[in-house]
Formats: C-alpha cells, structure tokens, sequence
C-alpha cells in the first residue's frame, strides 16, 4: 500500500512506524550508552574549575564555536569547514521533522509553516547540496591532494586518511538521502494533484526531482520509503560511530569550546582547589597516570578533530624534535578508547610516560603556544604538558642537563649558579657606570619604579647589554628606577612551566617579598618571560610592563627623539616574542618603536605576530639537549632571510641567545645580524649629550 | 642486599667561585653553596638501583658536623632508607686514614653487604675507600662504572685505557667506589626534600662507635694540609688569524701532529 508519508508504508514485514520507530529508540539508547561509557574517565578524573564567567564563556562560544573564529586561518580548509558547520546548523531542524515524520506524518516542525517553512525548506535544499559538494572537495583533497599536516609520520601511528574518508562519505549519504527523499516526496504529491511547494533551483532535491518526476506513483513511492530508510539507518549509525573518532566534535566542541581557558600566559595549579600552602598534602604532584588529567583536558581528547593546524604550527615538530601536539591528543584519545573500552571493564592506570608518551616528546616543548593559538576548538596544551613535567619531577625523572641549573635555581637563585652578590655587577661596568649609575634598592634607596632583570640580562656577557640599554633608556625619559641586585632572585617562570612547581614558589615568594619592601608603585622588566611571570604566576605584585611598551608610550608623547638611520642597507624585520606577542598579544607596541625610527626600513616574515616561530625556547630549555634534526633558531633565521632582512630585531634575551647562536650555525655571520630592540633604542635616540659626556646626575640615579 | 653508601658534603665547583683564604692554607668558605659530592651521588643512585632489581635497604651516612645533615636528607628523598650522621669533636681534623678509621668502627656496629663510596670526592684525594676495605678485610674495587648482582658476588666493570670495559668478578661483601657516569642520578625536586624534613637522623659519636681516641681526629692525622696556590697564568694559547677554512686545515694539522688523529 502506498500513502503520504513512510509511517504509513506497510509494504515490508512490519508497519513503517514501528520500524522508524524501533530504529529510533535503538539509535538513540546505543548513542546514549556510548556517550555515557565515553564519560566514565571524565568523572574519575581530577578537578577542574571552569565553571565561572558564564557570560565571557558564552561571548567566546558565539565567536569561535558559532562564528569558527580560527577556521579561516587556514583558508580552504576553514571555509569548507564554515560551509559543513552552517548546513549543519540549518539542517538541523529539518532532520529533526524527517525523523519524527517517519513516526508521526503529519508532523511539522513548530515554526516552520506555511511561508516560513517553504523559505526554510528552499534554505535547507541549499544546505544539503552545500555539504554536499563540501563533502566531495573534502574527500578529493584528503585522496588527491593529500595536504601534508594530515599524513601521520610512522612513529605516531597509522593514517587517519580511510576514517576520514569514510566519515565524508556516510554525511554525503545523508545529503543524498535526504534530498532523494525530498524530491520523491514532492513528486508523488504533484502526481496525486496535490499543492506542492516548488524545489530550490539546482539544488540535489532539485535535481532529484527532475531525474524520478516521470516515474509512477508506486516507483516514487518505493524510492521515498528507501531513501527515508537509508537516510534514516545513515543518521543513527553516523550518531553511534562519532564517538569513535574525529568526529566526536561535532557532539563536544561545544563544551570544549564553553569550558575551555579564559586566561592566557597562565598556568593550573598542581590540582584546583588546592592553594599553594597546602599542596604539601598532595600526595602525587602532576600527570602520571590517564586519570591525573583534568576532566576538561579528557574532553580535549574526544574533541580533537585531528585538523593538524597545531602540529602544522609547532616549532619543535617543524625542528624534528619527537613532538606533534596533534598526536599528544590523538595518542591520549586512542588510550581513553582502550582503556575504557564500549563494552567490557575499564583497566586503567597505566604510566602514560614510558606508555604512549616518551619523556624526550614532552621535555621538547617550549610552550610557545603555536598550537593554542591555532586550534579551532581550543584544545590546551601547555597546561598537559606542565603537569606531565610536573608527574615526571615529582618522580625524580629529569634529564641530567636539566638537573644542575634546576640545584643552582635552589642555591644560588639563577640557573648558572654564578654567586647572589655578582647579580648587579652588570651596572658596574666601566665605561656604563660613568654615563649612567643604576641605583640599587637598599635601606637608603627608594624608587617609584623597579627595573625587573631577571637571570640572564644578569649573568649572562652578551645580554648585560640589554640590561645596560634598558637602565640607559629608562634614565633618559627620567623614569625614577632602581634594581634588586643580590635580593632578586629568577622569576622562576621556566622551573614553574618545566614542573618544579615548589622551587617556582620558593623564588616567588623571594621576590615578592622583596618588591613588596621595595615600596616601588610598578615594575618594568626587558625579558618577557619575567613579564609573563610578574603579570601572571605572580600575586600582589605592582603593574608590571615591558620596556617596550614603555618606550612605545614615550615615542607617542614625544618624548624619546631617534636619529636618522646611518645604514640604508638595513632591512629590519621584528620576531615577535612569545612571551610577548602571543601570551601577552604585545604585538604592536614595538613595532610602534621600530617604525617611529626615521629612515626603518622593515619588513615582515611570513610567521609573525600570533603566528611567529619560537627560536627554541628560553630559560632551562637554553640547557636542555632536545633530540632534533636542526635548530628552530636556524629555521627562524632562515624565514628572516626569506622576507628580506638583514637585521632581526628581538625584544627578549632567550630570543637574542638562539637567534644568534643560529646565524652562526646557519653560517649566515656578516650576512644577518641581531639586535634587541631596547638596544637599537638606545642607539637611536637623538639625545642633546651623547651619553659619553652625560653627567650621572641628569641621567638616572 | 644490605647496602651503605659513604657520602660527603662539598662545595659545588658549579655553583661557587673557589678564593683562597688569607692564609693560603684553605679556600674562603663564607659565601660558598654545598651539595652532596658528585660521584657519591652516583654511588647512592646505584644502591637505590640494585635494591629495586634485589631487595633490602640503603643506608647513606657522613662523617661531618651538624650543617652536614642536609646532604643526608637530600640522598633520603632520593629513595634511601635510613641515614646516619656521624660526628664528634674529636674527629675533626682527621686525615683520609682517620676518616676511614671512623667508617670502619660504624660499618663493624652494622651488617651491610655492599659499602659504595663515589670514586673521589671534589676536595678530597680518593683515599677512604681503598683504606676503608683494608681495615675491613673486605676486597676492593676501584672506578667502578656498573654492577651486575650474582649469587654471592658482583661482575663490576671500570673502564680502562681507549674506552675499553675490563669486567671484574667480586665476592661479597666488598667496598666498591663509583664512577660518575654509570647511573643517572634520579632528581631530587623541593618536595621530594621536604617530604623528609621531619625524619629523624640519628647521630653517633665516638662512644656511639667504640672508636679509639688516638686513631681519629687531628692527634692521628698524619697528612696535614700546608699550602694551597694558584699556578701562574702561562703564556697564552696560540691564537690563529686566518679565514675559516685556514684555521680549520691548521686546527688539523696541529691535532695531527701531536698524534690526536690516527
């Protein structure tokens, strides 16, 4: 018999509402129990506190889950991806009323009759041809051109390519069943002389309906009830199959997207809930075992789309070093499948670093933050990576290279071990104390401004320099500032994200105890990694700023003057700092400075601003032995020359020591040349005296 | 296995400027950092080692005075059992004979079937070992770059002359010294410290010990310390100017002839 609507099919055994019927409620229990399996470790797993500032959450849900913020970054991919998630969104509804039709068939959606419901048919007809074509070019690029950030190098596991494909190839189903479904539906309705609505022209329905318009009732009849069947069958099944791979995000991205990290250049806590004097209570500090995860960073896992835009972007994985945040997921997702599996007990507890991780993929990490910024989905990965360090130095497991500046971090409170009372020797150089005298921090000795120098603008021979330009530059806008010599310790910003979370708050509460007795009302600090740490990991600390900045605001009012450039043949180019363009979006401030230079000529690389490339990382990871194939310092020299410059302009010490270190080993000396930018700075000020002749008096202390 | 492992408390080369004192018979000690002897670490990490493979306990122990203790509690959070701090009045000034005489009364009071000491400590002159094992009556072996665990003995290795490995059998027990290099020493992070910051460490004196009076301390030492010197600076290195392709093809012809290439 035939009828209206596939309810009333009774053609096959049973009656077609009890069979829509039946496949709906074992559709919608298999998915139900899946997804309840898929959350047993989210809830054995540790705390996470993510539940405040609804309304930001929600502000960050409109712009990247609902606007696909990111997903342009990646042009192609992006608008396909835009194009899949709006057909989607719109089609939504309309899957919604073909379900229920094949159980209810006078069913109409509320909402969507009459002249609303045709418009949002004709949109809908659109739609599914839309994701349709988008599933076509999605596959041909996955087949043919094989884009090469999906290929998964054998170390990291099989292809992903066959999953992909096959999961295009079910939606592609769906579209195709669904517009059949559509148009032999109209057509029988236009044979039985009844009104119908007009197709969207050149859509599939469109198209579906000129190919069976001339069939029989009985024909149009039998190819409605099979494309409602398979449309049906391909629905269920593609819900129950998500699960199981990259599509899960289609079901998660939302909370991912909702619950993930407000804050950048942030750390967690060892566990939340757990303030600093207590955490000697906490019986294993970090990520050893899958279950130390936080439930949100599991959700992480299953939401991952295994895009490749982190790995894609990730300066150790481009430097060969045995890391690819994309598979830190996928590695972290295919144990949660295993080990929790669908059917059958849980067996957990596995070590995860000599398991699926090794401890050489998570020391490689600089936590640049490339792959943060890149994921459409807001994966975190900084956060995984400190508390496996974390589990790791709380077993004693450091590579020996970390080992000794981690001990003189303890005793000495700088990694190179140099003695406390040399800290300030930097000011005493000769030639610099007769032009410009640092005044430190005593008894005697007040300030409104305290200059942060941190290790390395300390200790270390070439970056002194920085040191000396930034007290040189502070000095001529009369900026009123001083130093902690002996009594400042490292910021402790690298041995807190290398996972020594309790020398990090030894050297912490150091210093800030000593800013505090300072009585200063701001800090300025010339390494952004001591930036990061005083504006971020720090409590109670004034406002703290980077040189840059500060000169940036002097340039705007007018205060510092520079001199013509002497060189014409200079090409600058800025690299942007991690721990100043990304975690801390200070993008523009020096380029403010560079281009207030008369006659700067610069350009820009490929790689800059939230997308730069790390030169290889700063603090402990300058004593770190990474395994790789060349240096990333080499590889961001390269890019320089790749733009056309001659000068590489840095704004951080870690950046100067690789970035130097690597024009030499790229055999590049007399053909590129480094420069932070505070120096180029003092170079370039058009001061009345030069410094030679300035009276300590008039400048500074 | 019941093993003890002798360690000691030294400046860190690493982490210190090393000045003469104004005497010129010792270093300036005031502004100087410490940590356990580099090589004694090694030798507590291989104890640490054989029990986890064995079974049985590691006792880490010093002869030094109260500010010693640190280095102990710092092997404790590495893993070992029990530490003992040995110190006394009379015991100061004692040479490396003394030294091994003190350890040598302890090691009597205990049963241990292993005694590791680091190959040499930094401001020492590898000598307690060797004495150590002659005033037990126990063998010896010196350098010792790994241990395999046999019944009743080790097969320990040094390493000798070109890189090459000379495999030794020894029966136990026995005092061995330890080479760097032939572990990595597992980190010890703040927490793993203050985890064992309220452990008691017993501390022995001579009467704890039975030591005899006149055999320790500064009346039995009978190598004294008379004088420390900086050497003076030689004349400098030969400097090469020339391009970087020239300076190369010297470099090897200069290592060539003084016979560093074959």
């Amino acid at each position: 018999m035939v009828g209206t609507s596939p309810a009333q099919m009774t053609d096959w055994l049973v009656p077609g509402r009890s069979l829509f019927l039946t496949i709906h409620i074992v559709g919608i229990a298999c998915f139900a129990y899946i997804v309840a399996k898929r959350l047993v470790p989210l809830i054995r797993a540790e705390r996470d506190f993510r539940f405040d500032h609804t309304l930001t959450r929600f502000e960050r849900v409109l712009k990247y889950w609902f606007g696909q913020w990111k997903h342009p970054r990646y042009r192609l991919a992006g608008i396909l991806h835009i194009f899949i998630f709006i057909g989607f969104i719109l089609l939504a509804a309309r899957a919604f009323s073909v379900l229920i039709v094949g159980v209810s068939e006078n069913f109409v959606m509320p909402g969507l009759s009459g002249k609303v419901g045709h418009f949002y048919d004709i949109v809908t007809d659109y739609a599914a041809t839309i994701v349709f074509l988008c599933m076509v070019v999605a596959a041909v690029r996955r087949l043919v051109f094989k884009p090469a950030r999906y290929s998964v190098p054998a170390k990291y596991g099989k292809a992903h390519t066959a999953d992909a494909v096959f999961l295009l190839g079910l939606i592609a189903i769906l579209m195709l069943a669904d517009s059949l479904f559509a148009a032999s539906m109209i057509a029988g309705h236009a044979l039985q002389g009844q009104p119908v609505e007009t197709l969207a022209f050149l859509s599939l329905p469109w198209m579906f309906q000129i190919a069976v318009g001339s069939s029989s009732f009985a024909t149009l009849w039998a190819v409605n009830v099979t494309a409602y069947l398979v449309h049906e069958v391909t629905f269920y099944f593609l819900l129950c199959y998500r699960p199981f791979g990259i599509q899960f995000h289609v079901e998660t991205s939302l909370f991912s997207i909702y619950f993930a990290k407000l804050e950048r250049g942030t750390l967690k806590p060892v566990r939340w809930g757990v303030p600093d004097e207590r955490l000697d209570e906490v019986k294993s500090f970090g990520v050893k075992k899958f279950e130390d995860f936080t439930w949100k960073h599991m959700l992480d896992f299953y939401s991952c789309a295994d895009c490749g835009r982190c790995a894609d972007n990730c300066p150790a994985n481009a430097a060969g070093r045995p890391l690819a945040p994309r598979f830190l997921t996928t590695k972290a997702r295919d144990y949660a499948f295993q080990h929790y599996p669908i059917f059958g007990k849980a067996n957990n507890s596995q070590p995860l670093i000599g398991g699926i991780y090794s401890e050489d993929e998570i020391w490689s990490c600089t936590t640049c933050g490339a792959c943060e910024e890149e994921c459409p989905l807001l994966v975190e990965y900084i956060d995984k990576i400190v508390d496996l360090r974390r589990g790791m130095i709380d077993d004693g497991n450091v590579p020996q290279s970390l080992q000794k500046p981690l001990k003189a971090l303890e005793s000495r409170g700088n990694p190179y071990g140099k003695m406390e009372k040399k800290r300030a020797d930097w000011a005493k150089a000769q030639d610099f104390q007769q032009s410009c005298s640092v005044k430190t921090l005593d008894t005697k000795n007040g300030a409104n401004t305290l200059y942060f120098v941190d290790s390395i603008t300390s200790y270390d021979d070439r970056m002194q320099s920085i040191g000396r330009s930034t007290a040189r530059v502070l000095s001529h806008i009369g900026e009123d500032f001083c130093i902690l010599g002996a009594a400042e310790k490292d910021s402790g910003h690298e041995v807190r994200r290398f996972g020594e979370e309790l020398l990090f708050i030894a050297l912490r509460d150091h210093n800030t105890d000593a800013i505090k007795a300072s009585g200063v009302q701001r800090i300025v600090t010339s390494d952004p990694h001591a930036y990061n740490a005083l504006k971020h990991d720090y409590k109670d600390v004034p406002p703290v700023e980077h040189i840059s900045q500060v000169i940036a605001r002097e340039v705007m009012a007018g205060k510092i003057q520079f001199n013509q450039v002497e060189d014409e043949s200079k090409v600058y180019v800025y690299h942007d700092p991690c721990y100043l363009g990304r975690h801390n979006q200070v993008y523009d401030a020096p380029r403010t400075v560079l281009d207030a230079i008369p006659g700067l000529k610069r350009v820009e690389m490929k790689r800059s601003r939230d997308r730069s490339f790390c030169c290889g990382g700063g603090g402990l990871m300058l004593f770190y032995e990474p395994k790789e194939e060349q240096r990333m310092g080499v590889l961001r020299v390269r890019m320089a020359a790749e733009a056309g410059a001659n000068v590489i302009v840095t704004a951080c010490p870690f950046c100067m020591v690789n970035i130097e270190d690597a024009i030499k080993v790229a055999g590049m000396e007399g053909k590129m040349s480094a420069i932070d930018l505070t120096e180029l700075v003092d170079l370039s000020i058009a001061r009345e005296k030069c410094p030679e002749e300035c009276e300590p008096a008039t400048c500074g202390g | 296995m019941e093993i003890l492992v002798c360690v000691r408390r030294v400046p860190d080369t690493s982490e210190n400027e090393i000045e003469l004192n104004a005497e010129g018979n010792g270093i300036e000690r005031d502004e100087l950092v410490y940590s356990v002897n580099e090589a004694d670490n090694y030798a507590v990490e291989e104890a640490l080692q054989i029990r986890d493979r064995v079974g049985g306990s590691v006792t880490v122990v010093t002869v030094g005075g109260e500010d010693d203790e640190e280095i102990l509690r710092r092997e404790l959070a590495m893993g070992a059992n029990h530490a003992v701090l040995i110190s006394d009045d009379a015991f100061s000034g004692s040479d490396g004979r003394g030294i091994a005489t003190i350890l040598k009364d302890f090691v009597r009071k205990g049963r241990y079937d292993l005694i590791l000491t680091g190959v040499q400590a930094d401001d020492g002159a590898a000598q307690v070992g060797g004495m150590l094992a002659a005033m037990l009556d126990y063998p010896f072996a010196s350098l010792v770059n790994s241990i395999v665990v046999e019944d009743g003995r080790l097969r320990v290795s040094r390493e000798i002359e070109g890189g090459n490995r000379e495999i030794s059998e020894i029966d136990l027990p026995c005092v061995l010294s330890i080479q760097t290099g032939i572990n990595e020493p597992r980190y010890v992070g703040m927490r793993g410290i203050r985890q064992v910051a309220s452990v008691p460490i017993p501390t022995l004196g001579i009467s704890d010990l039975g030591a005899d009076k006149s055999a320790v301390g500064e009346v039995a030492a009978k190598v004294r310390r008379v004088d420390y010197f900086i050497p003076e600076l030689s004349k400098g290195a030969e400097m090469l100017h020339g391009s970087r392709e020239e300076n190369a093809a010297k470099v090897l012809e200069l290592v060539a002839a003084k016979g560093g290439l074959k």
